[in-house]
């Protein structure tokens, strides 16, 4: 990879981030200022804020790599991602700003005044952070090395620095401007390289994305495998390849049939219908109920509530939120069905998630142009992980400041964030095989099985008790832990045990509700007395409050 | 609960610092209707509890509708799909229905639930605070 814009693309963004953080800084004075931003943040800035937080490798790169390998049915993804926010403003928003939580600790003990209880949701708080910032870790490391050559753990380690730095001198006033800057970055990565790709899609004279004779190699290349697979190639022969072969192919050569890939146009081009199987359709719909559900139980999307003036401009920022985020997943589909023309070779090596990075010069050639958009393109990956890495680094250190170290004071808050981010970054650099898109699908389950039951019920249920709300989370997001657990660590699977397992949604987040609710009304005369109030408080509008 | 108890408080009554607790001092003091709505709400008398559980069943209800739509009009296409696989191969402007209605028109399609879900939880609270400040209460 010879091209010598894409360090100093990705130097200045982050020398950016680091700039405006240090200026951040200097405007916040008190440690108010420096937790909630002083809730002075506009609706547009934190809306911006929010979007570039939520955006992340598994948006930036991982939609458009899932696109190019499976096709259609992977389109839930981006929707889905979308539409966690309409289930957030629907369900959660308003309330949530009103309750006045400042994180999910928070409401439980508000709504429950339980400490044991809030207890739970810290560990959870944790558990779910942790598990969608080693990918981004490792997401920094993997783009690195593939478009600077440098060694995997120094975009790892070089992210997770500059995160925790950022985050414990600037706190989160810093941060909400970042946030902002990086989700117009991120978009401007995507947008303006797209345009070039549709020009130069136009003036190659428009080549099919998918040909009646399945992807073929526009020009001769030499592939390195990177995954093991099976090849059938177009006279038929089958060969095994394993990481390190490498296969020459010449302009015009089929691309061979890939094991596990939808390299057959039908498969890719259409969903799956229901003579495939069940299995299919079950993990779609699992997909979508993890992804509409989960994002509320983020814990750094929550953080960012708190700093809406009050429950109307709480909506009307996460409607703003939903354009944004809208708009953004318009491009990753591009990416991905032009990178069945220009990139097929991924489909052969299985590192899918660099199509976002590789697409440009593949398309536009290794001219100023084609390596500039690279450029582009990098740096918007690199604001991708530092978004990202950085919310979620704020809300866990929020919550081990506060929860484990106690008070929470500045120089607590530094601390914790030291702790919140050495953790993941020693697991990145140890763990490096996780599968970046199916580990943050597998955060948004265990969400989706334990703090969305929990803000759902708890906003709009008199009847939740604190002994309901534990066994709720323990069941239906221990029972998703245990399905990551079982992904990440033990044997693979098949048939119907491993859809399960993969995409556990659409059997954890009904039993967490059911087992929530049952065990709610056997101990009905634990609800807490003071519910009226705290409907009162959670539901009337601000102009009401003495 | 001493003062507070009293049925129709003075106007302009110095507040009980119990009440502030309760409610989330948040917004200055305002005057003294607003103010005495206010305490037959935050003290959960009949009348102010029977208001709280109208408007929560007001919106609740609106996000149930809500997400019906949203249920029947994204959440059947999976189904669609698999029971039609010729719904799948239509083909508009030369790109398959499926990925012009996920990639493309899901977007605005949400937004516009969105955008809907707003104006109506925004006249619901409206039509709650109205009802509480009635003058003949």
């Amino acid at each position: 990879m010879g091209n010598g814009y894409v360090v100093p693309a990705i130097v200045a963004v982050t020398l950016v981030t680091l700039g405006i953080g240090f200026y951040g800084l200097r405007l916040a004075r008190t440690t108010s200022d420096f937790l909630v931003a002083s809730r002075a943040v506009s609706p547009t800035w934190n809306a911006a804020a929010i979007g570039g937080e939520y955006l992340s490798a598994a948006s930036f790169l991982g939609v458009a790599g899932l696109i190019l390998k499976y096709g259609v049915d992977v389109l839930w993804y981006p929707v889905g991602f979308a539409a966690g926010y309409l289930a957030l403003l629907l369900f959660v928003a308003a309330p949530l700003r009103r309750s006045g939580a400042f994180t999910l600790p928070d409401f439980c003990e508000l709504r429950l005044g339980s400490r044991r209880l809030r207890t739970l949701a810290t560990i959870f708080v944790i558990f779910i952070g942790w598990l969608y910032l080693v990918p981004q870790l490792q997401g920094a490391g993997l783009t690195l090395a593939t478009v600077a050559g440098s060694p995997y753990p120094v975009g790892a380690l070089l992210v997770a620095a500059v995160v925790t730095a950022n985050v414990a001198l600037g706190g989160m006033r810093a941060i909400t401007f970042v946030q902002a800057f990086q989700y117009w970055l991120k978009l401007t990565a995507l947008a303006v390289p797209a345009i070039f790709l549709a020009l130069q899609w136009q003036a190659d004279a428009r080549p099919a994305v998918t040909p009646p004779d399945g992807p073929a190699f526009r020009t001769a290349t030499t592939v390195v495998v990177e995954h093991r697979a099976a090849l059938t190639f177009a006279d038929g022969t089958i060969r095994q390849v394993r990481p390190g072969d490498r296969l020459d192919f010449a302009a015009g050569d089929p691309v061979p049939a890939v094991s596990g890939v939808a390299t057959d146009a039908a498969d890719w081009l259409l969903p799956s219908t229901a003579g495939d199987d069940d299995r299919g359709l079950f993990a779609t719909y699992s997909l979508i109920l993890a992804t509409f559900l989960g994002t509320m139980g983020l814990p750094h999307v929550l953080v960012r509530f708190y700093t809406n003036p009050d429950g109307a401009a709480a909506r009307r920022t996460t409607l703003v939120v939903l354009a944004l985020v809208g708009v953004f997943y318009l491009l990753p589909t591009l990416y991905g069905v032009l990178g069945r023309i220009y990139t097929p070779q991924l489909l052969v090596t299985g590192q899918t998630d660099a199509v976002v990075v590789l697409l440009p010069e593949a398309a536009l050639g290794d001219g100023v142009t084609g390596r500039l958009l690279a450029a582009l393109v990098a740096a918007g990956a690199f604001a991708a992980f530092l978004s990202t890495s950085s919310g979620l680094l704020t809300s866990v250190a929020g919550v081990i400041s506060t929860d484990v170290l106690g008070r929470g004071s500045v120089r607590g808050f530094q601390l914790a964030t030291v702790i919140a981010g050495g953790v993941p970054a020693v697991l990145a650099l140890n763990l490096s095989g996780l599968d970046v898109s199916q580990v943050v699908g597998l955060a948004f389950a265990v969400a989706a099985s334990s703090f969305c039951p929990l803000l759902v019920l708890g906003i709009w249920w008199r009847g939740l008790t604190d002994l309901g709300a534990a066994a709720g989370i323990l069941v239906g997001g221990g029972a998703a832990v245990g399905a990551v657990l079982v992904t990440v660590l033990g044997p693979p699977l098949s048939g119907w045990p491993a859809t399960l397992i993969a995409q556990p949604a659409a059997w954890t987040v009904p039993l967490a509700f059911t087992v929530m609710v049952a065990i709610s009304m056997a101990t009905r005369r634990r609800a807490p007395a003071d519910v009226g109030a705290t409907m009162l408080r959670l539901h009337a509008p601000e102009a009401l409050r003495s | 609960m001493t003062a507070a108890d009293d049925p129709v408080p003075a106007p302009r009554a110095p507040q009980p610092s119990g009440r502030a607790r309760i409610v989330l001092a948040e917004v200055s003091r305002r005057d003294s209707r607003a103010e005495r709505t206010r305490t037959e709400l935050a003290q959960q008398t009949r009348v102010g509890e029977a208001l709280v559980r109208g408007l929560v069943r007001a919106q609740l209800a609106l996000a149930l509708r809500m997400s019906l739509v949203v249920l029947i009009g994204l959440g059947g296409l999976p189904w669609l799909f698999a029971v039609a696989p010729a719904v799948g191969r239509v083909t508009v402007f030369g790109v398959n229905l499926p990925w012009l209605l996920l990639g493309l028109a899901s977007f605005p399609f949400l937004i516009a639930v969105g955008w809907a879900y707003v104006q109506l939880a925004e006249r619901n609270e409206q039509d709650f605070t109205d009802l509480v400040q009635r003058p003949e209460r």
